[in-house]
């Protein structure tokens, strides 16, 4: 499903990924971990188009198109969606007319009829029940005064909405509490499919004991130093981010990820 | 005119001479003046403006363009009053309607106390000029009491079908001075829209004058749509006077004219009065949009919200001078103003100024002024969850003046307001790709 070959991704003028490989396969979940500066959601932005995010090198090759010559929304259309770690605060824009405008753009393109607002209804009341979200955060600006817990469950909701191919879940466990963290693991876990993947990008073990992984990658300066299953995750929390640090010294751009 | 204007009575005459000394005196204004600063009028001043001379065949398709269905409909034609394109076939109880050349003349109660005194012309060079030539338009009156449901609509349509230097079909260029007269009698209540509409792609001067009297504990919400020709020049002052617990609101909506001036000022001349003074504007190719509003708090107990939003596009200037004066005696005053604008362009520019002067000691008086671009982040967020960069800007633009929006109370105006900037909005941004450089690069 994704194909990434030593992606180098500048910030302004700063180096940040000097060469990641990742594969996923469909019905895949990969865990990226590392520690704050490492690389981890520049790749996920970068995956997303964002426009700070200048691709100096490599190639991503998503379900046998070129990703990176993609613009972010044909990239959301085409089924990529990424779960912001700051979802941004839009007023006077509605969320569930935002969402319906989102959904619509995507069914379009899948050459789908649009959602009358009485269907759109219809589908967002079933999302919500799955994922505890409270009605109300529908007729709110998007994410306007959400409390950290809510926006990062209004992300969730947006993805169970519009059910992507690849979902990329920009560090969705920090700051939530260990409730709203089941409840994000949970609406994650209930769309689980063979043919949807997830990249599940976080500072911490602990989403992962929720949304269990089926491989681990460590990431650090820009690089993945190393791969393994979800036992890595637990060697990491049990030996700290310092424990990569030997990996990277000896030269970690060719240890790279699973091939 | 002349002959009409002989059959006036004697104080209007006596008005519209003073106002022509008045105006004889001081001139057109110059950008050597500090209200005038950054609006150059020698387009309108150094131009030949012959006055025009009543109706022409266009002003039915552009009436019918913009009526809104079951409203009292007013139409003011070149300055005069046009009854065969006005509806007041449904005239609901307590309303009382005159031209205002018939008003005058037949002494119709209210007119000679009102007409030209809601404010002072002296510092208002251009509607001294309106006086001077003050010879018709239309006065609403509602009876004390009455509570208007039916909404007003005044269509004021400017233009001429004579041929013209550049086009035989018309557009030869004509100045009008309409003006509008509202007084809304105790406890009473009235919804009236305004929309200046012309003669598409052709120079005209429209220079009007509204004047809104608000009675003890009324309510007069007044919608203005400026709509203007491109090539149009637009001026005009609302002037309102509110009294003790009357409430009044203004909301503006403007896209059109090549110069737009608004002069828009409220006296809070009662304890307890408040009001409204809201507007978007919309300013892309060459045009420059002035609003120069004026709050003057001058009793206790009043209060008065101002939000002015702005959305500017290409070469375009505008200016925004919002003034408020709190008076000595205007103790537990509370302002609250807000001005922001968007700029799409980098060669657009904003003048914007708050002029607070504030004489009483226990007031409460915000100010905020804040000139920005499209945040790119949210742009960046709803193109990732699937819209094209058109829809998600259109979306951003429709949320930023969606608050100014959201006051006008008339479902079928609101609906044509809507339509009008939206329309123009995305001619706007057919002509430019939109993008800016990244900004944010925060939080990797």
């Amino acid at each position: 499903m994704l194909e990434v070959k030593n992606l180098q991704v500048r910030v302004e003028d700063k180096e940040i990924l000097r060469g990641i490989n990742l594969s996923v396969k469909a019905g895949e979940v990969h865990a990226i971990m590392g520690p704050n500066g490492s690389g981890k959601s520049t790749f996920a932005r970068a995956l997303a188009g964002h426009p700070g995010y200048e691709v100096t090198g490599g190639s991503v090759n998503y379900q046998g198109h070129d990703l990176l010559d993609m613009d972010p929304d044909e990239r959301a259309r085409d089924g990529v969606f990424m779960a912001f770690q700051y979802p941004v605060e839009i007023p006077g824009v509605n969320n569930a007319y935002f969402l319906k405008a989102a959904l619509n753009a995507k069914r379009k393109q899948q050459g789908l009829d649009e959602l009358d607002a009485m269907d759109f209804m219809a589908l967002v009341k079933q999302k919500l029940k799955i994922l505890h979200v409270d009605e109300s955060m529908l007729m709110r600006s998007v994410n306007e005064g959400f409390s950290g817990g809510e926006k990062k469950r209004n992300e969730i909701f947006h993805m169970a909405v519009l059910e992507p191919t690849l979902a990329v879940l920009d560090e969705t466990d920090s700051g939530l509490d260990i409730d709203a963290l089941r409840v994000v693991a949970d609406g994650v876990n209930a769309m689980r499919s063979p043919e949807r993947s997830f990249i599940v990008v976080t500072h911490y073990q602990r989403l992962l004991e929720y949304i269990v992984p089926d491989y681990v990658h460590v990431l650090a300066d820009g690089r993945i130093v190393r791969s393994g299953g979800r036992e890595l995750a637990l060697e990491l929390e049990e030996k700290g981010y310092g424990w990569t640090e030997p990996a990277l010294r000896q030269g970690a751009g060719q240890a790279g990820a699973r091939q | 005119m002349a002959t009409l204007a002989q059959a006036a009575p004697a104080w209007l005459n006596e008005r519209r001479e003073s106002a022509a000394r008045q105006f004889a005196s001081v001139g057109f204004p110059t950008t050597r003046l500090e209200d005038w600063r950054f609006t150059n009028v020698s387009p309108i001043a150094e131009a030949n403006w012959p006055l025009a001379q009543g109706g022409f065949a266009q002003a039915e398709a552009l009436t019918a363009a913009v009526t809104i269905p079951g409203a009292v409909r007013l139409v003011i034609v070149n300055g005069q009053f046009a009854a065969g394109l006005s509806d007041l076939s449904v005239l609901p109880k307590g309303l009382r309607i005159a031209s205002l050349r018939d008003g005058a003349r037949d002494a119709t109660d209210g007119i000679e106390t009102y007409l030209g005194k809601v404010f002072s012309i002296a510092s208002h060079p251009f509607a001294a000029l309106n006086t001077s030539f003050l010879d018709d338009g239309v006065a609403i009156m509602v009876t004390k009491g009455a509570v208007v449901e039916t909404p007003i609509h005044i269509v004021i349509v400017t233009g001429s079908d004579l041929p013209s230097e550049a086009s035989a079909k018309g557009g030869q260029p004509v100045v009008a001075h309409p003006r509008v007269l509202i007084v809304a009698g105790e406890h009473s209540q009235v919804r009236v829209a305004q929309t200046f509409i012309g003669v598409p792609d052709t120079a005209y001067f429209n220079n009007a004058v509204i004047e809104v009297v608000v009675g003890p504990s009324a309510l007069v919400q007044l919608y203005t749509d400026q709509r203007e020709s491109d090539q149009a020049f637009h001026i005009a002052n609302i002037q309102a006077h509110v009294e003790a617990k009357g409430v009044f609101e203004s909301h503006a909506f403007s896209t059109g004219a090549r110069i737009m001036r608004h002069d828009i000022g409220i006296g809070l001349k009662g304890e307890g009065a408040d009001c409204t003074m809201n507007g978007v504007y919309l300013a892309d190719g060459e045009r420059l949009m002035d609003t120069h509003t004026s709050l003057d708090h001058a009793r206790p107990h009043c209060t008065s919200h101002q939000i002015y939003k702005g959305i500017l596009a290409g070469k375009s200037k505008a200016v925004f001078n919002g003034r408020i004066i709190v008076q000595l005696d205007a103790q537990k005053t509370d302002a609250k103003q807000t001005n922001r604008a968007l700029l799409l362009s980098d060669d657009a520019t904003i003048n914007s100024n708050p002029q607070l002067e504030i004489f009483a000691d226990d007031v409460k008086c915000t100010h905020g002024a804040a000139v920005g671009q499209l945040d790119e982040e949210a742009l960046f967020y709803l193109q990732a969850r699937g819209l094209n960069r058109a829809e998600a800007r259109d979306m951003l633009l429709h949320a930023f003046a969606g608050e100014v929006l959201e006051g006008l109370k008339i479902p079928a105006l609101r609906e044509q307001v809507e339509a009008n900037f939206f329309t123009r909005l995305r001619q706007d941004s057919a002509g430019q790709d939109g993008g800016h450089a990244p900004q944010d690069t925060e939080g990797r």
